[in-house]
């Protein structure tokens, strides 16, 4: 394992050009449709959970391809916990304010009130906010997760 | 040990398989998970929220409590690995 | 003997449920590696998700996801459509087990950094000492 790490790092066998022009070229697309399984989730196969894991993928590609420097230029360490923060808040923000106006708490069509758009429209509206908020939540943590583990802690190399 | 270990999962997997004559067969539409809960949703979901995708309207809206504790969970795990595996740079 | 042999077939699902199970309760249990026990763990869990979904099948069923119009006018039969419950339920187990596997792959870490061996009988012996 070792000789081959060496070898490895002698021929920078992980520095190909090739797979680092696949990457750049790939990424804006991954994360275009991860955007669109999150949006699209009430249609077709998708939702919260499996479009995070998808954007999450794509800034783990980064990382993979091209060192972990490179993925925190596109999304720094603070950046990627206030998404994180920010996913969870949204959801139960969410719940707490159909609580707060009146109706049950997670029930959207209390929302009504607010902007009347009918009781039903508001629980089809709320089920997407609640998605974009499982999504980024998702998202964060599956990038925070592959950042600790591969580069056990130090966020400096990584793989 | 290992003999042990052998000895223990053969008994499970034989409890678990005599378990299984209880069991429904495969895609029978009148099992019992099938057939209490699930039918409401299938009939009503679309009419009450409007998502085409009943596995959408089940998770974001009839089942919402259990969706946002489980966002909690991941965002518990975020912070566990976190303190568990960071270390500033200077150390 | 037939009749034995007709109930395996009429059940097959619930037996690749218990051999993968088996398999992982057997790697969580017997192997000393405590890598190899994070493996059998998400082998076992995978055997319970299978299941799970399993549960829902409707022979002739289609997926979870309707016609709008049909659905609004109610007109639609819940034996054509499978059980969307279990698809539910699962995908939020499957996202718990990856965040459950991240932090053992932590704790495996820090673990590692701790004692220098992820064997179960050399940390054992470097705790009593």
């Amino acid at each position: 394992m070792k000789q081959l790490q060496e070898k490895a790092k002698q021929r920078q066998l992980g520095d190909s050009l090739i797979i680092k022009t696949a990457v750049r070229l790939m990424v804006p697309f991954i994360q275009l449709f991860g955007l669109y399984v999150i949006v699209h989730g009430h249609y077709s196969p998708g939702g919260g959970f499996q479009g995070g894991v998808i954007l999450g993928a794509s800034f783990i590609l980064l990382a993979l391809a091209f060192d972990m420097k490179t993925s925190f230029k596109h999304m720094s360490e603070k950046v990627n916990a206030i998404l994180g923060n920010l996913g969870a808040a949204i959801f139960i923000g969410v719940g707490l304010i159909c609580a707060l106006v009146g109706g049950l708490f997670l029930d959207y069509s209390a929302l009504n009130i607010i902007i009347p758009l009918g009781p039903v429209e508001w629980r089809s509206f709320g089920i997407f906010l609640v998605e974009v908020g499982v999504g980024l939540a998702v998202m964060s943590i599956m990038v925070l997760l592959y950042w600790n583990i591969s580069s056990s802690g130090k966020m400096d190399e990584g793989l | 040990m290992k003999t042990l270990a052998l000895l223990a999962t053969l008994c499970t997997g034989a409890l678990l398989l005599y378990g299984t004559k209880d069991f429904p067969a495969w895609g029978d539409p009148q099992s019992p998970a099938n057939s209490y809960l699930s039918p409401k949703y299938i009939e009503h979901a679309v009419q009450e929220t409007h998502v085409p995708n009943l596995v959408t309207a089940v998770l974001g809206d009839y089942r919402g409590y259990d969706t946002m504790f489980e966002t909690v969970v991941i965002y518990c795990a975020g912070m566990a690995v976190v303190s568990v595996l960071r270390r500033n740079r200077s150390q | 003997m037939e009749q034995i042999v007709q109930e395996i077939v009429a059940k097959y699902n619930y037996w690749v449920y218990v051999i993968l199970m088996m398999i992982g309760f057997y790697a969580m249990i017997g192997k000393r590696n405590l890598v190899k026990k994070l493996l059998g763990m998400n082998i076992f869990q995978t055997a319970i998700i299978l299941f799970f979904v399993s549960t829902g099948v409707k022979k002739g069923g289609r997926i979870p996801i309707v016609d709008k119009y049909s659905g609004l006018a109610g007109t639609i039969d819940p034996n054509t459509i499978d059980n969307p419950l279990p698809h539910v339920l699962m995908l939020t187990a499957i996202v718990v087990g990856v965040s459950v596997t991240g932090v053992a792959l932590a704790v495996l870490q820090r673990i590692y950094r701790e004692y220098g061996t992820l064997e179960e009988n050399e940390i054992l012996e470097k705790v009593r000492r």
